[in-house]
């Protein structure tokens, strides 16, 4: 029953019926710790869209999101759920972060196409021994990216509190700070006359977060290799008999992924922190699983949620600081909540909505003929091929 | 190190693998019946804040454990509805959950107890107390027999050991009993289930609840015998080193044990050495850490006996029209 919905219907009010049953369980949850949901809804959103600096940190965090969402994003097209951004983006953070250190970069615009290539690298690095073991030994890529998770943060301990620790700097386990060459212009440098403050951590990076999401949207629906994704994810012994490599597929799509998580690190690593520290990724590859979800694996979608979730990160910090008793972590809550009813419990949502788009156009005169509930291949009157 | 010292990191490890163990146990019961739980890691988050709330507002561990249990129980109908009724992606349902019980726990934990997300300290009847084991005073001084029994497996608090009876009743249960042997074939092949006129619906409920059970005994122990109280985020990965036991057991439960001992025994070495010389080469304690999963890797990829899972394993089940 998949052409039941009309395509708005499927992008846009299954989205949004989705995000409204988060809000309401979220405020109901709100309600019963005996605070007002209708006043953590406005700090919410005044915090995040509500001034030139809830500004800034809502698009830098989106930044983060648009990387990590488009990566899982791709591997979602080749039906490959890559739980392993979290690992992946802080490889990415390695990447960059070695780039910078070590190589002499006179200029930004140098060292940002020097520390995208390593971060991109480092990341797909990463997923490349998960994709390498899905495609050719079988093993539940899911369960090694999760384990790869754990093993990049160990990895990363590892490095920064023994190898790249900058000694007598007070022993905090970080690496040195970039050169003031490569510092990435912020807003504030590019549009002041916004009202951006001078600490603002939007950069420019998120111009490079926009042309990822064009280039993930021409890869994906104008280009051979995602004609072949796509066909892959959406049936693999189909695509086998089409000729389509399952390895090359897997291993393709989880480097793209992996690399466009990792490039996450210019914004937050190249573009905020200016040196590598302990957890350079803060979550953000586990959201980028729904905006993923959420944006339906599309660019647009996924800039969409990723502007929604910058803002509920940036809302979210906003209400620790002015409602006595809340803190933050209700984000968490709304996350899952959108996860489970997007990802989840998709059917549970789509399935009423899909029987009363049925019931509007639908209304045979008769009886109905062959199959009472309307088989998958009954022609549906009125519906274009 | 001398035999004292073996004793006690051996102690050790047998109290961090009780957490492990019954998680594990629980991804068993779950997987065997052919649904995938990545979320053992928020029911046990979700009992292990539970029971402890409980117990420090009543004062009673054992009125926090059941809390526990049934924080996990809610969790786990959750991933039932979703997984089962719902036939929905089972690993987004556990992924939703690990994200839904840490940030409920805090956001609750905080405005119940204002401390930042933990709990109150936990005293007295509020905790599960260490059980001496009959004659354990008597034959400590026996040598080397007496200090395992004295010092090794006596005086734990009593979840220890229904944790180590567990791994007997779960081997019995599935494959001894008329309820196991359908459980693991709704994990192999539901349809012959469903054909032979048993409920797959119920039988994986049954299943995920088991799960949410004994999850809740991994949290509670956690949060009320191994430390006293609740902190933020303290299931600390414990869900998904569970899951990396049960591949590594191959989805066996005396398997479990020996794989959920293994890896107590690398947390308990990793607390009490910052690095390990290990044949002249200095290991340090973050590999360690990571061992875990490195190993349930390799054992994955097949080069070193393949795990092989349920069958149908992941995938919803839809009865024949």
């Amino acid at each position: 029953m998949t052409d039941a919905l009309p395509k708005w219907a499927d992008i846009l009010l299954i989205p949004l019926i989705n995000l409204i049953l988060a809000l309401f369980v979220s405020g109901l949850v709100v309600a019963l710790i005996g605070k007002d949901p209708f006043e953590a809804l406005y700090i919410l959103v005044n915090g995040s869209v509500g001034s030139a600096y809830g500004w800034g940190y809502t698009l830098f965090y989106a930044t983060n999101f648009i990387f990590t969402g488009l990566g899982v994003a791709v591997a979602f097209h080749a039906r490959l759920f890559n739980i392993g951004g979290e690992g992946q983006a802080a490889l990415g953070g390695l990447g960059a972060a070695l780039v910078l250190l070590y190589l002499p970069l006179p200029h930004w615009t140098l060292a940002i196409v020097a520390a995208s290539i390593g971060a991109a690298l480092f990341g797909a690095a990463w997923a490349a021994i998960p994709a390498y073991l899905q495609a050719k030994r079988g093993s539940h890529i899911v369960i090694t990216t999760i384990m790869f998770n754990f093993i990049a943060s160990a990895l990363m301990v590892y490095l920064l509190s023994r190898v790249l620790i900058v000694p007598g700097a007070g022993g905090s386990p970080e690496t040195a700070r970039f050169a003031e060459s490569v510092h990435l212009p912020n807003a504030y440098d590019v549009l002041p006359w916004l009202g951006f403050s001078r600490s603002t951590p939007l950069n420019v990076s998120f111009f490079l977060a926009i042309a990822a999401c064009v280039f993930v949207w021409a890869l994906i629906w104008k280009s051979r290799l995602g004609y072949e994704i796509r066909s892959f994810g959406q049936s693999e012994p189909a695509a086998l008999y089409g000729g389509i490599s399952s390895v090359r597929i897997i291993m393709i799509s989880m480097l793209i992924s992996g690399g466009l998580i990792g490039l996450m690190a210019i914004n937050s690593v190249m573009g905020e922190a200016e040196r590598l520290v302990i957890d350079p990724v803060q979550g953000a590859g586990f959201v980028g699983i729904a905006v993923a979800l959420m944006g339906r694996s599309h660019p647009v979608g996924v800039f969409l949620a990723a502007l929604l979730f910058g803002a509920l990160y940036q809302g979210g910090g906003e209400l620790t600081f002015e409602m006595n008793g809340m803190t933050r972590e209700i984000i968490l809550v709304i996350q899952a909540l959108v996860i489970l009813f997007t990802g989840a419990l998709d059917n549970m949502v789509r399935s009423p909505i899909e029987r009363a788009f049925l019931s509007l156009r639908w209304r045979p005169a008769q009886p109905m003929p062959t199959s009472p509930k309307g088989g998958d291949n009954d022609p549906v009157p009125g519906a274009k091929p | 190190m001398d035999y004292a010292g073996l004793i006690q990191i051996l102690d050790s490890a047998l109290r961090l693998s009780t957490p492990l163990l019954f998680a594990c146990l629980a991804g068993l019961f779950s997987e065997r019946a052919g649904v995938f739980d990545i979320g053992l890691e928020g029911k046990i988050l979700a009992s292990a804040f539970l029971s402890a709330a409980m117990a420090a507002y009543t004062g009673n561990v054992w009125l926090g454990m059941f809390a526990g249990i049934l924080a996990a129980l809610m969790l786990a109908a959750v991933h039932g509805v979703a997984s089962i009724t719902f036939r929905g992606n089972q690993l987004i349902s556990g992924v939703a959950i690990n994200f839904l019980a840490s940030g409920l726990t805090v956001v609750i934990g905080e405005a119940w107890f204002g401390l930042g997300g933990r709990t109150p300290q936990l005293e007295g009847p509020a905790r599960f107390g260490e059980l001496t084991l009959p004659f354990a005073n008597a034959i400590r001084d026996v040598p080397v027999i007496g200090p395992i029994y004295a010092d090794l497996l006596s005086g734990h608090s009593i979840l220890v050991y229904v944790a180590l009876a567990c791994v007997p009743l779960t081997w019995w249960i599935l494959s001894r009993t008329r309820f196991g042997l359908r459980l693991r074939a709704v994990g192999e092949n539901p349809a012959a289930v469903d054909t032979a006129g048993v409920s797959v619906v119920g039988l994986r409920y049954a299943a995920v609840m088991i799960c949410g059970l004994l999850t809740g005994l991994a949290g509670a122990y956690l949060a009320t015998a191994l430390s006293a109280g609740f902190v933020k985020e303290m299931s600390a990965g414990r869900g998904f080193i569970a899951l990396a036991a049960l591949i590594f057991a191959k989805w066996r439960p005396w398997h479990a044990l020996g794989a959920t001992f293994l890896f107590g025994l690398l947390e308990a070495l990793g607390n009490r050495f910052q690095s390990v010389e290990l044949l002249g080469v200095t290991v340090p304690t973050q590999f360690m850490q990571a061992l875990p999963y490195i190993l349930t890797v390799v054992i994955l990829a097949g080069f070193v006996g393949r795990a092989i899972p349920p069958r149908a394993g992941g995938e919803p089940y839809v009865k024949e029209r």
